[in-house]
């Protein structure tokens, strides 16, 4: 069966949780949350949650992670991915 | 061999267990907390990590470490959770043939933990502030 296109699937919610570390954590108050949206990239949805929550840091300043695996910011996210923005790091 | 751990790193326990006939030389690195950083006194550190990725990505840092220097052995173990002054954060051991590789193989690896991993360090200073360290965002002007 061919899977043609709909109109209302263009702007789908999906379902996406986000997990918070660092200088996020502390701006955000929680650790992780799982939120219905129509955003389709880590860019977008960096963007509105920064707009929500008052980010200091700016997407320039972080990677991002979906699914364990460092991500492109304009990659398209789908149902169910997890999502990390990674503040810059500072180890050892 | 990389581990994250919440518990007291113990480089000389860490380092005997590098056990290989074929190594004549073993160079250890032990990263401290020390009670200062930018001018500031420091009282203790936090660290927090995001694990899976960086569990993976110190693999990568490992396998990349025995690719480019003719090593024996390569292993760090990171420290996450409280840690006061004095206490190691980082613990990197290689073990090889000769030491000059041995030396580079440290160095390299301990630069790309520290540039590379995903943990994060947020320093409270003695006058009870605290900052994540790297995340201030350019933009914000520092007081003359």
């Amino acid at each position: 069966m061919i899977n043609l296109p709909q109109p209302n699937q263009m702007k789908q919610n999906h379902k996406l949780t986000v997990i918070y570390y660092a200088i996020l954590r502390d701006q955000r108050g929680i650790d992780s949350e799982t939120i219905e949206t129509e955003v389709e990239t880590p860019l977008a949805l960096f963007g509105k949650l920064k707009e929500e929550h008052g980010f200091s840091l700016e997407p320039e300043q972080m990677r991002v992670a979906v699914n364990d695996e460092i991500a492109d910011w304009q990659v398209k996210l789908a149902d169910n991915d997890v999502i990390v923005f990674l503040p810059p790091v500072a180890g050892g | 061999m990389f581990k994250l751990t919440d518990i007291a790193i113990d480089p000389s326990a860490l380092t005997k267990t590098l056990k290989n006939d074929a190594a004549g030389a073993v160079v250890s690195f032990e990263g401290r907390v020390r009670n200062h950083n930018d001018g500031r006194a420091v009282d203790h550190l936090i660290y927090q990590s995001y694990e899976k990725l960086a569990a993976k990505e110190a693999e990568a840092i490992l396998k990349e470490a025995r690719e480019r220097y003719p090593v024996l052995e390569a292993h760090c173990v990171h420290r996450v959770g409280k840690l006061e002054i004095g206490e190691v954060a980082v613990w990197v051991a290689v073990a090889s043939a000769h030491r000059k590789e041995a030396f580079d193989a440290c160095e390299f690896i301990i630069d790309s933990i520290k540039h590379r991993l995903p943990i994060w360090k947020k320093e409270t200073y003695s006058d009870g502030s605290h900052e994540w360290v790297n995340c201030r965002h350019e933009t914000e002007a520092v007081c003359p």
